[in-house]
């Protein structure tokens, strides 16, 4: 191998390596705040990029729809858990939040859809879209199953994402779709050559990093969300609800997981099902930072992202066995390590 | 006469099983009550209940306002505090951290200034305010948890084994605080093993055993009763600790 191929597969691996760390860093977040091991993760990343990619050609994406409808749930939801002190302030909370947002987002995609909107737009609207959904599905399928366990948490999860896989067959069809480049344009340095695209991803992937490092280490909501991870029944004796982290912590998510999709579909053509494969990635990465982690599940994400690019190269049959083998020795290296962490009770 | 605080015929049960059985109990502005008793006899769980941890089958009141539809936070919100026997810190932040989320319902402007007063009451906070709660001692966990409940700005706070494992000079020291509390005006709802000390500062006293209150009146006179020498305060003179 020369240095001009090693080069190439490196900047690969880091490109797809920087988009498999904010999948990753949202998988121990949720995971810290709510003990869901995110599995539709996956579906917020198709959820974005074909949104996305249809609102760019166009189309109508049927995402919009569901946001309206999982919000029109997660009302229901709401009347009936406070149906024993109903008063009007929190009606109309409900109201304007699951409701009319999607309602007026809805409006608004019906409207650009038919006219081929700029990019901007585009993004705009899939990146509210998809938060709704994260929002909505929290409310409506982890909410009620707080206090239970991580299997049964986990079983939903499973649920959710065979769900969410299904409606994406239907809104998006079976066949794939690629997006406009957020930024077109190239340069060369040396023997590479970095597109727009590459320099988007890197460039986000930074932003969002430094950016939800302040979040947590200086706004207040960002410690009381650290501060659930860490104690739930201490941070709800000071007042943090815990639904209000869990809420913060699915919005962060979706939001992550749809701008990583908005940055992949111009490099890769993606289908209604190829999130979960990109999803389990950041999930290889975050089991290796011990679901705890964020340092460590950035730097694993980069090791998995440059092990993929190198794989595909050498043997591009085997490239996700190569990848998930990954898992194997960081088990049983964590399983020498560390004692037996019996599941928490409450 | 409004009690800040009024628990009537309360019972908490762990799924069949009654800890607490048929309680009522009373605490009014400025007060310092203390329950007593010996070990499993209910008393944490009668504070988890109150607070909204554990459901209670009976009638609490608060600042005038019945408590049994409100959760914890609201609870919380309404100026009672907990600071319970295993602390709950969050131990990977640092003191400072702590003290500030300690404020999550109070007005962000507010919090600076009742950050200063808890670190006026506890001045070795102040000298470890940039070091991870985990890390901090015994005693100091202690003072933070305390610290961090009266950053929420409590009316009635209630403290479950504040004493718990501590060297006696601390003990003084966070009893000597407690009074500094009522002194401010916040009532205290003080639940120890450490009889001899609590009954000393507290107005009130109830004595707990196998989930009832079996002795009510002044701290004073509940220190003066025979049974309660005789159990609670029996091995004193001798030097040992109490039960």
């Amino acid at each position: 191998m020369n240095t001009t191929i090693m080069l190439f597969l490196l900047q690969d691996g880091i490109t797809n390596g920087a988009i498999y760390a904010l999948l990753g860093l949202a998988l121990v977040l949720v995971f810290a705040v709510t003990r869901v091991i995110l599995i539709p993760q996956g579906e917020f990343v198709t959820y974005g990029a074909l949104t996305y990619a249809s609102l760019a050609a166009g189309q109508m994406p049927g995402t919009a729809k569901l946001a309206l409808a999982l919000g029109i749930g997660a009302f229901a939801f709401d009347l009936f858990a406070a149906r024993k002190a109903l008063h009007g302030r929190l009606i109309l909370r409900s109201i304007v939040t699951n409701i009319v947002l999607p309602a007026i987002v809805l409006a608004l995609t019906v409207y650009f859809a038919a006219q081929k909107p700029p990019v901007a737009v585009c993004i705009a609207l899939s990146l509210v879209i998809v938060a709704m959904i994260g929002l909505f599905l929290y409310r409506i399928a982890f909410q009620p199953l707080a206090h239970t366990s991580v299997l049964v948490l986990l079983i939903a999860s499973v649920g959710v994402h065979l769900a969410l896989q299904g409606l994406g067959l239907l809104f998006f069809g079976a066949e794939g779709q690629r997006g406009p480049a957020v930024l077109s344009g190239s340069f060369t340095a040396g023997a590479l050559r970095f597109t727009g695209q590459s320099i988007t991803v890197y460039g986000i992937t930074i932003a969002f990093i430094v950016g939800l490092w302040l979040f947590f280490g200086l706004t207040l909501y960002g410690k009381a969300l650290r501060a659930t991870a860490v104690n739930r029944l201490g941070a709800r004796l000071v007042g943090i609800r815990t639904t209000l982290s869990g809420q913060i912590a699915f919005l962060l998510a979706s939001v992550i997981g749809a701008l990583s999709g908005i940055m992949i579909v111009p490099i890769t053509t993606l289908y209604y099902d190829s999130g979960f494969l990109i999803g389990l990635k950041g999930f290889v990465a975050a089991i290796i930072g011990g679901l705890v982690s964020y340092p460590l599940t950035a730097v694993a994400a980069l090791v998995v992202g440059i092990v993929e690019a190198f794989s595909s190269f050498y043997a591009s049959n085997y490239k996700e066995v190569i990848v998930f083998m990954l898992l194997i020795p960081v088990l049983l290296l964590r399983s020498l390590a560390a004692p037996a962490v019996e599941e928490e009770k409450d | 006469m409004s009690a800040l605080l009024s628990v009537t015929d309360a019972h908490v049960a762990y799924g069949k099983v009654e800890a607490v059985r048929s309680v009522s109990l009373e605490v009014g502005q400025n007060q310092i009550v203390t329950i007593v008793g010996a070990n499993g006899a209910g008393k944490t769980t009668l504070l988890s209940a109150i607070i909204g941890i554990l459901p209670l089958k009976g009638r609490v009141s608060f600042a005038g306002q019945d408590l049994s539809r409100l959760d914890i936070e609201d609870r919380v919100a309404m100026g009672l505090g907990l600071v319970p026997e295993h602390r709950e810190l969050f131990v990977t932040m640092n003191v400072e951290d702590n003290l500030e989320l300690g404020a999550f319902r109070i007005e962000r402007s507010k919090a600076k200034a009742s950050m200063e007063r808890v670190y006026t009451l506890f001045p070795r906070l102040k000298e470890r305010r940039k070091q991870l709660a985990g890390t901090l001692s015994g005693g100091e966990q202690q003072m933070l948890a305390m610290g961090r409940a009266l950053m929420g700005e409590p009316k009635l706070l209630m403290l479950d084994e504040p004493s718990l494992g501590l060297a006696p000079i601390i003990v003084a020291d966070i009893f000597r605080i407690v009074t500094e509390l009522r002194a401010a005006g916040v009532s205290v709802l003080l639940v120890e093993q450490n009889a001899q000390a609590a009954l000393k500062i507290a107005d009130q006293a109830y004595v707990m055993e196998l989930g009832e209150f079996v002795l009510s009146g002044k701290a004073s006179d509940i220190a003066a009763n025979e049974r309660v020498a005789a159990s609670y305060l029996g091995f004193q003179h001798e030097g040992a600790s109490v039960l």
